[in-house]
């Protein structure tokens, strides 16, 4: 699926700091979590964007971004030309019916009041305009059949149903506006071993079906690969590298996404004494203060002082064939070598 | 902080000298059985779980949730809430004495400083309102009797030992101020204080990141390699199982489905449940086209299927597996599987 | 393979309840279905509509009308138990019994109107308060803490000093009650709302473009509930007891009017003369509080998430 014609995602320079305060009355901002600080990529029709990144790099709260369940402090995002920051009222309204998500935890994402056919049918409540009042059950149940769900069991309740088909219902409810852009954040990363290729089985399924775009967020790298056509790595709420899955998995240039999928276990015990390992020291410093120049350059093992002093901008750089934020940036194939 | 990091070779084969008991392993559970009485029925978590293990050895076992790995460690921890959970029939065997046949008191001498655990979650398995130090030289204060300036001198070696780095300025820290990966290690600390021969370790890393997973693993690697400690690692995780463990129990509804060898259970497996877990794993050369996925559900432990509880989601289901229970077949001197076509699956020749 | 054959697998059965049940089951109805089974719960709620029936027909239970002076007979004063006076009679020759028994209506209508208003504001406000939190809940939260920082009884007697007896009645009593009470339900209701709107399904919701009404009344109210039903049921047992309590000290529920906290009072002077005046109307006021705290206790069993 090459990207081709107009993006339908467009996100540019995105900031998000959500402001640290003392004080209860007076409220004095001593501080901010730079949770997402200038992100900017593209995402085309029937697309997927993998990100990854470890916890606090920001990719959840990329994921609010985007669904406009935060405000950014600055960039913009534009799902298919239009500008979801400045949009209110109506306006987002129908922006929203073009970006759905499905979340990571089906035990909580799902309200346990309410029926199977409620909660499906629920973005026809909302949106009353894409589907008229009699067609609705009719609907919920299509669409419960089109997850794999068994369209009679509509009158029962979350709880009633394991892990896997939670996720059904939450991918179902996503699906009932017909959007354009789903938002996956974690979506298997909650289920059974067994049941999470079923997951992923009918996230693929449902994107040819109906040419989904995905931004698909996951901290594991090999269902990433399996999924995505672009990945792009997070780290302190910066993306430090971005590019086709071939070149990221095969030549990852950023010495964190060496250490990345150098860190993730291979299923096969075969040679396993002869791996390459980069065990990064110590843990990801606070998005509260991260370090100048580089924010990976506490842990790096290639830092100079240049690091320190200067960010590295995510950019094609001579001896790699996509972009990587990285001063030293070099491709170098971690995952293959035997 | 800013040291080069290395690629590491961290594994080795089991000591030679491990385990000479007779033929006694260290540690053996035999047909043990754990059932919970709840509102709805009585919930068989475990059906007759069996495996050994030596000295130095790394045992995982390999399961989903509601498999019945947790139970069973809880089972030889002494650990279990008793009721709900009752134990009807088995036995847990360490260094030859059965375990479930011992006094509470006597259990307690054992937990902790013949076996010890690791809990997934850190932060709640830490008292919140303790330092971490007082925490650990606990240990060395109940158990070995030591004043307090030893304890904590004690402590502060052990934390030494799991790498935290600036362990004298930090063993006054409460745990809300380590992060998840030291966290862990500090249980891990409180874990090998009194050098258990048998660490069992509940998906120890479940909660971490990858890379701070691998830090864990590695630290976990080591100390076992330094005291020859044997190892119970719970997880469901295919690439942590292959990169440590020795041999694995595959275990589903309760029960082992497959006893092996680490090398020979990914190389081929015995059992449909374990290859369907292995093939259902993202390949770089099937990109594209669809996942093998095991159908259906896990089963629920208030209802199981008759027969083999495997036999709704199986391909290589036939009329017996719906009404025999298949015992544990043995394939070699190593290996078993509890399956009544292990024949065919091992040949690959699908039903 | 893998997904086609998912509707084909027969639905995951969810234990024996629902299998008898064969209805798809709430969470509300699981409650209902856990009470139904719990003895306290039988208790408290057969106690319960035996003190409702004897509210609103105590001609069933009694053959006297306690509100007919004319059947008082001061000659017949504290004459202790006899085959006509079950409980005896008080010092206005009046039959205990038959009081008693009429006596379950104020306390019965106290307790609910208490309830009702007390849980309706209370209940909104704590909505409101959770939900839109900021400034909104910083000022009803003050508010509610000052009438918080009131010792109960106290405030109660000073409201209803200030109504004056002449005006006192079940009206005053209720309106004493609730304006003391009505910010304990504000604050569990706050601050299960305010767990309640930050879980995910509440987060889907709003990504899916819901307004706040819909959010609050759909989402957030159905699983904030819970806490704020357990509170009020064991409140009514409260209300009745302090309704005593301020009949009792004379600010409360006024002769002719019969309550059972009067009626201790009354009976208190002469308790040594004549013992069943006070120890019946104590007995049953006892035992209608306990009613509504088992009552209360049962539902709190049965609606706790932790222990399902």
């Amino acid at each position: 699926m090459a990207p081709q014609g107009e993006p339908i995602l467009e996100v540019r320079d995105l900031v998000k700091h959500f402001p640290l305060t003392q004080g209860i009355v007076l409220k004095r901002q001593i501080g901010a979590i730079k949770a997402v600080d200038g992100v900017s990529f593209d995402l085309h029709r029937g697309e997927t964007l993998g990100v990854v990144g470890e916890s606090g790099c920001g990719k959840s709260t990329l994921a609010k971004l985007l669904m406009a369940l935060e405000q950014p402090t600055s960039g913009t995002v534009r799902v298919a030309g239009r500008d979801l920051g400045s949009a209110r009222g109506a306006e987002l309204k129908g922006i929203r019916r073009n970006i759905q998500m499905v979340m990571q935890d089906p035990y909580t994402s799902l309200n346990p009041r309410m029926t199977v056919g409620d909660i499906v049918g629920e973005p026809y409540e909302i949106h009353s305009e894409v589907a008229p009042k009699g067609d609705r059950r009719k609907k919920v149940q299509e669409l419960l059949e089109v997850v794999g769900l068994n369209p009679d069991h509509i009158n029962r309740y979350p709880h009633q149903f394991s892990g896997g088909q939670r996720q059904r219902i939450g991918i179902a409810r996503g699906l009932a506006l017909q959007p354009e852009i789903i938002v996956c954040d974690e979506p298997v990363s909650a289920l059974d071993v067994s049941i999470q290729a079923q997951v992923i089985n009918l996230l693929e399924r449902l994107q040819n079906e109906f040419n989904l775009a995905y931004i698909f967020i996951a901290h594991d790298l090999s269902v990433v690969r399996h999924i995505s056509d672009r990945v792009a790595v997070m780290y302190l709420g910066k993306i430090v590298e971005i590019g086709k899955d071939t070149e990221i998995y095969d030549r990852p240039s950023h010495p964190y996404t060496q250490a990345l999928l150098s860190a993730v276990p291979v299923p096969d015990p075969e040679g396993r004494e002869h791996r390459e390992r980069i065990i990064l020291q110590g843990d990801p410093p606070s998005p509260a203060n991260p370090p100048s120049g580089c924010r990976f350059r506490t842990r790096c093992w290639k830092a100079q002082e240049i690091c320190a002093e200067q960010e590295p901008l995510l950019q094609i750089r001579p001896g790699t064939d996509h972009e990587s934020a990285c001063h030293f940036a070099e491709a170098h194939d971690v995952v293959h070598v035997s | 902080m800013n040291r080069p990091a290395g690629a590491v070779d961290t594994h080795l084969s089991p000591s030679l000298f491990s385990g000479s008991l007779g033929t006694e392993p260290l540690l053996a559970v035999d047909n043990l059985h754990v059932e919970f009485t709840t509102r709805q029925g009585v919930a068989r978590a475990v059906n007759g779980v069996s495996y050994s293990l030596d000295a130095g050895e790394t045992l995982a076992v390999l399961g989903e949730s509601g498999s019945g790995k947790s139970v069973t460690a809880q089972a030889i921890m002494g650990i279990l809430d008793m009721p709900p959970a009752r134990i009807p029939k088995g036995e847990i065997r360490f260094r030859g004495t059965d375990l479930l046949k011992l006094s509470e008191s006597a259990r307690s001498q054992i937990r902790g400083q013949q076996i010890a655990m690791v809990f997934q979650d850190a932060l709640s398995a830490l008292n919140p309102v303790f330092t971490v130090g007082w925490q650990i030289a606990e240990m060395f204060r109940v158990h070995r009797g030591m004043g307090r300036k030893a304890a904590y001198a004690k402590a502060i070696e052990l934390m030494e030992r799991v790498r935290i780095p600036a362990a004298k300025q930090r063993v006054n820290d409460y745990p809300h101020q380590f992060s998840g990966g030291m966290r862990q290690r500090i249980m891990i600390a409180m874990s090998i204080a009194l050098d258990p021969e048998i660490l069992i370790a509940d998906e120890p890393t479940t909660a971490l990141d990858v890379t701070v997973q691998a830090q864990i693993m590695e630290l976990l690697a080591e100390l076992q390699r330094e005291s020859n400690m044997a190892m119970i690692l719970i997880t469901h995780d295919l690439g942590v199982v292959a990169d440590v463990a020795d041999k694995i129990a595959v275990m589903y509804a309760g029960r082992i489905v497959e006893n092996a060898p680490v090398h020979d259970v990914y190389k081929n497996p015995a059992h449909p449940y374990a290859k369907g877990l292995l093939e259902s794993i993202p390949r770089v050369d099937l990109k594209g086209q669809e996942l093998y996925a095991i159908k259906g559900l896990p089963p629920n432990l208030l209802d199981m299927p008759t027969g083999c509880a495997f036999h709704p989601r199986c391909p290589y289901k036939q009329d017996e597996c719906v009404t025999e229970v298949p015992p544990l077949h043995q394939i070699s001197g190593t290996r078993s599987s509890a399956c009544h076509y292990w024949r065919e699956v091992l040949d690959g020749t699908a039903g | 393979m893998s997904d086609s054959t998912i509707t084909a697998t027969p639905p995951e059965k969810t234990g024996k309840r629902e299998q008898k049940a064969k209805k798809p089951a709430s969470l509300w109805s699981d409650a209902w279905y856990d009470l139904r089974r719990n003895k306290v719960f039988l208790i408290g709620a057969g106690l319960v509509a035996v003190l409702v029936v004897m509210a609103v027909f105590p001609g069933l239970f009694s053959p006297i009308d306690a509100y007919n002076p004319a059947t008082c007979d001061l000659s017949r004063a504290r004459q202790g138990i006899t085959g006509e006076h079950w409980f005896g009679s008080d010092n206005l020759g009046c039959d205990t019994y038959s009081r008693v028994i009429y006596g379950a209506r104020i306390s019965i209508i106290v307790g609910i109107a208490a309830t009702l208003a007390t849980s309706l504001v209370g209940g909104a406000l704590g909505l409101v308060a959770g939900f839109y939190g900021r400034w909104v809940d910083v000022i009803m939260s003050r508010i509610a803490e000052i009438f918080f920082a009131i010792p109960s009884i106290l405030g109660a007697l000073l409201i209803l000093a200030v109504i004056g007896r002449d005006n006192a009645g079940i009206g005053s009593v209720v309106l004493a009650l609730s304006v003391l009470a009505w910010p304990l339900v504000l604050r569990i209701m706050r601050a299960a709302v305010i767990t309640t709107k930050n879980q995910d399904f509440v987060v889907a919701a709003r990504a899916l473009g819901a307004g706040p009404g819909r959010i609050m009344l759909r989402h957030v109210l159905p699983n904030a509930l819970a806490p704020v039903i357990v509170v009020t049921t064991m409140n009514l047992g409260l209300f009745i007891a302090a309704e005593a309590a301020l009949s009792f000290l004379g600010v409360g529920i006024q002769s002719p009017d019969i309550s059972w906290g009067l009626m201790i009072a009354d009976a208190r002077n002469r308790f040594l003369e004549a013992w069943e005046p006070l120890l019946f109307p104590a007995l049953f006021l006892s035992i209608t509080v306990l009613a509504f705290v088992m009552l209360g206790d049962a539902v709190r069993d049965a609606l706790d998430p932790k222990l399902r």
